[in-house]
């Protein structure tokens, strides 16, 4: 059976619901976002990821209409966003404080958009009760928000943007106030309503796991520019940087100069005196050129005598071992001084466990294991 | 830490005597039923009957308290929203010096403005009567409901309103169904309080009023000239009752209002 993937970007014949064109923002001399052109397709869960000041929240803020680029388009379903203002905009977010209305019920905070569009009564009636459900708050709908527990009030700010049925839901940061259990049930959650409502949503977040677990495409942000855009298993396996490779989980950074050894075969020279590390990349690099491996701790096995047949292998002595239950992070020391990090599944109980501080081990990985990088 | 030594309830009296003995002196005589200010004659409430039968301190009453409403009304309107644009706005040019000029009136000698307006009302040929009386007690109170609706503004969470754009209301609606009704203590006291500045004005009235129109601080003021009545006695306890009631109310408001938010804010940091 034949199953479609959901992947309109790859699609030469799919329109983008979103389309930024070259836009800039400045605010004074400070450049938010510099020369960004994006498409975003419908029914995508798009992922804005950046440290704080990256210009995530700028771009979402473009797009609520809070914002006017100062350069370029923004355009929704076709159209020029420019000079329309926010309250006619098929678009609705969720604020990171909720702004949630203290003054009205769950039932008339979300009832609020509803009213301002004129819908007849019982029609109006009906969309409340069905948010409620979406978001099992019937229960609580005669009460104010500061009655209500903060996973509560996020879903009503949920409900309350979802209730006018936009094309396009924004998210800034939604689950930042929430403690880590709430959140991944809560991730799950957003993820379903997605599903079931169909809207495209542009979620801004800084937390990799929330980008990875809820989006389809994950764009990382660094200075006003997208570094990467790729879906959340691209981006981990294959990065096209170091500064995204290092923003994306834990990472060894390995520089050295490259060397050309088959069509898609490199060394890369990292130490005098030592043997080069092998890798296989589908990226062009001139000889002698600056060039990175990324290796990943859980792709680098430990082991205490040399593998046979190993690609890459070097020995190294352990300096710390951060046992975090399932797995167990081993910070080895190799030769120039280098400290790698090394994952293993703790799949023995803890007595029996093979290695412990100062044993010299062998490090190994195979020769896709690390990506090569340029910059 | 509540500890009472003689020296904390000596201070105390003292403190409270210097600022209230005359108002409580005030009000005690005015019950007197002798004519003679200074001499007790036993307790009445005959001056307060005879205030009732004064016309002219009827209409001078009925002028004062409408020049308060409509100043007070003015004022709130007009200071809410100076308040909103300096709030709101961010930066524009000359921002510092607009809330400068919004709030020098505050320290404005009254002699002053109240010679500035009548030199202009003289100027547009403005007859003088409880409409120019109006205009000025709007123009310098409204800057005490600046003080108070800006002072609320500044911790108002902005998202409110980008909400509200958000959900398809346009800036004045936003305004009207979630700002107004979230800072609306501090438009309430801001109003009392300009009402009770308007009740208590003498200076600025006197060169503002004109033969048609005379309030009554203006009109107890020329009275006390040809000596103290008990009817001014009396008079004057009611005018003390009523602004102690704005002042206390307005007070209570904004404190009420003020507790029920932290109260807010604390339970969610709890639940959040």
């Amino acid at each position: 059976m034949a199953q479609t993937v959901f992947a309109p970007w790859n699609d030469p014949q799919a329109k983008p619901l979103i389309q930024f064109k070259n836009v800039t923002k400045r605010f004074g001399d400070f450049t938010a976002i510099d020369n960004l052109s994006q498409d975003i397709y419908e029914r995508e869960f798009f992922a804005l990821l950046g440290p704080s000041g990256c210009g995530k929240t700028t771009m979402m803020r473009m797009l609520a209409g809070f914002e006017n680029p100062t350069e370029g388009q923004i355009l929704i379903a076709g159209q020029d966003m420019a000079g329309v203002p926010p309250n006619e905009r098929a678009v609705n977010m969720m604020f990171q404080s909720y702004a949630l209305f203290p003054h009205l019920t769950v039932w008339d905070n979300i009832a609020f958009g509803l009213k301002r569009m004129n819908m007849p009564k019982d029609q109006l009636n009906a969309r409340v009760e069905d948010m409620l459900r979406l978001t099992r708050l019937t229960k609580f709908a005669k009460r104010k928000p500061h009655q209500i527990s903060g996973g509560q009030r996020q879903r009503v700010a949920l409900a309350r943007s979802l209730a006018r049925a936009p094309k396009l839901l924004l998210l800034d940061e939604p689950l930042g106030a929430l403690d880590k259990k709430l959140r991944e049930e809560t991730q799950f959650e957003l993820m379903d309503i997605q599903e079931k409502t169909g809207t495209t949503f542009v979620i801004v977040t800084h937390d990799q796991e929330e980008a990875m677990t809820v989006a389809s495409r994950v764009a990382v942000m660094d200075e006003g520019r997208i570094m990467q855009v790729a879906t959340p298993a691209n981006i981990y396996e294959e990065p096209n940087s170091v500064y995204v490779a290092d923003f994306i989980g834990d990472v060894n950074i390995i520089q050295g100069k490259a060397h050309k050894t088959s069509a898609d075969g490199y060394d890369i020279a990292w130490a005098e005196g030592h043997e080069p590390f092998h890798a296989k990349t589908s990226i062009q690099l001139d000889e002698g050129q600056n060039a990175f491996i990324a290796i990943r701790p859980e792709k680098i096995s430990v082991s205490p005598d040399k593998p046979e047949g190993a690609v890459n292998a070097i020995k190294g002595q352990i300096v710390d071992i951060a046992y975090l239950g399932n797995v167990s992070t081993y910070h080895v020391r190799i030769p120039g001084g280098l400290v790698i990090k090394a994952q293993a599944a703790n799949t023995r109980r803890l007595s029996r466990r093979a290695f412990t501080w100062e044993d010299e081990v062998w490090l190994s990985w195979t020769l896709t294991g690390g990506s090569v990088l340029s910059e | 830490m509540r500890r009472f030594t003689w020296f904390n309830a000596t201070s105390l009296t003292f403190g409270f005597a210097f600022l209230y003995m005359p108002m409580v002196i005030l009000i005690i005589y005015s019950f007197n039923a002798s004519k003679l200010v200074t001499v007790w004659a036993g307790f009445s409430t005959k001056w307060y009957g005879e205030l009732l039968s004064n016309q002219a301190f009827l209409d001078a009453a009925w002028v004062t308290l409408r020049v308060g409403v409509a100043s007070s009304t003015l004022a709130t309107v007009l200071g809410t929203m100076a308040a909103y644009v300096l709030v709101r706005a961010g930066r524009f040019h000359g921002r510092t010096l607009f809330s400068g000029m919004i709030y020098a009136p505050l320290v404005m000698p009254e002699v002053i403005t109240g010679l500035s307006l009548l030199l202009l009302f003289i100027g547009i040929g403005l007859d003088r009567g409880i409409f120019t009386i109006i205009l000025a007690h709007t123009t310098f109170s409204m800057c005490y409901v600046s003080v108070v609706v800006s002072s609320r503004l500044v911790s108002f969470d902005k998202s409110l309103e980008e909400a509200a754009l958000d959900l398809g209301c346009s800036p004045f609606t936003a305004f009207r169904l979630v700002t107004l009704p979230i800072i609306a203590p501090a438009v309430v006291s801001g109003w009392l309080l300009a009402f009770t500045l308007s009740l208590d004005d003498l200076v600025i009235a006197s060169f503002t009023a004109g033969p048609s129109a005379t309030t009554l601080p203006i009109k107890i003021f020329s009275a006390v000239r040809l000596g103290v009545s008990p009817e001014i006695n009396a008079l004057s306890t009611i005018m003390i009752s009523i602004v102690a009631v704005g002042v206390i109310s307005a007070s209570i408001i904004s404190k009420r209002a003020a507790i029920k938010q932290q109260q807010e804010e604390m339970a969610a940091v709890r639940s959040s």
